[in-house]
């Protein structure tokens, strides 16, 4: 690594433009309510693709039951799409959105 | 009928148990199921390709990146399923492929028959094609439910 000196200089940070602020905003992935796939599947496929603990993917599974929907990840857009896409794999009915 | 569980966890693997008919059953769902992944635009398998964005310029990008993706992964598990029909175990790669082709089998026909969470299954009459789908899609779901509580019971004693 450089150990150089670097000039007193101070590189001056432009301000955020909108545009920056829109694709920072981090996105959330929804899971919806569908009267096809079984509680203990959608259960069972929260926990294989998100790691999550048997009892938080019961409690994601039931939100999703009882209210028609639940936010199962949240990121930035790749990461967001690439979770939406395995959860269609799965067979979920899945969107994404900004926050 | 039944009388004995079609999947049984043991240790890293898990136990399949098909009679023949159950294994006729598979074959022409499979059948079918193939048939209308050659279409993957056909409004019967809508649930499989839901939108993932609500704009549709959006949208349309994300089909054409994960489209062929979700296809042949679709595709690998209903293989899976067809070579591993008259096997006695299953790996847990195997029975995941089993579990995600189950769930699009009843996709297809919970679309098409536009099943709701309160199917009756006791007045459904069998003797036409919804009946006999619905019961189909019945049989379907309990498989699928063996096979999440197989998968569920971590140590399979």
């Amino acid at each position: 690594m450089s150990t150089l000196v670097a000039p007193a200089e101070i590189e001056v940070e432009q301000p955020l433009s909108e545009e920056d602020f829109e694709y920072d905003r981090p996105w959330v992935v929804i899971v919806w309510n569908d009267p096809i796939n079984l509680m203990s599947y959608v259960t069972l496929v929260l926990q294989k693709l998100f790691g999550y603990s048997l009892a938080k993917a019961t409690k994601l599974m039931l939100q999703v039951h009882n209210e028609g929907k639940a936010v199962v990840s949240s990121g930035n857009r790749e990461k967001s799409e690439l979770d939406v896409a395995r959860l269609h794999a799965h067979g979920l009915w899945a969107t994404m959105q900004q926050d | 009928m039944f009388s004995h569980p079609n999947f049984q966890r043991k240790g890293d693997q898990v136990r399949l148990r098909l009679d023949v008919h159950e294994r006729l059953l598979l074959t022409e769902l499979l059948d079918e199921l193939e048939r209308l992944l050659d279409d993957p635009d056909d409004p019967e398998l809508r649930r499989l390709f839901p939108p993932a964005y609500s704009d549709r310029f959006d949208d349309e990008q994300y089909r054409s990146l994960v489209r062929d993706q979700l296809v042949s992964g679709r595709a690998k598990a209903l293989a899976t399923v067809r070579e591993t029909l008259a096997a006695e175990t299953l790996d847990l790669e195997q029975a995941d492929q089993w579990l995600r082709a189950l769930n699009d089998m009843r996709l297809v026909l919970g679309t098409r028959w536009d099943v709701t969470e309160q199917l009756d299954f006791a007045r459904l009459d069998p003797s036409d094609a919804r009946g006999r789908e619905l019961a189909i899609y019945g049989y379907l779901s309990w498989l699928q439910e063996q096979l999440v509580e197989a998968l569920q019971s971590a140590s399979g004693r």
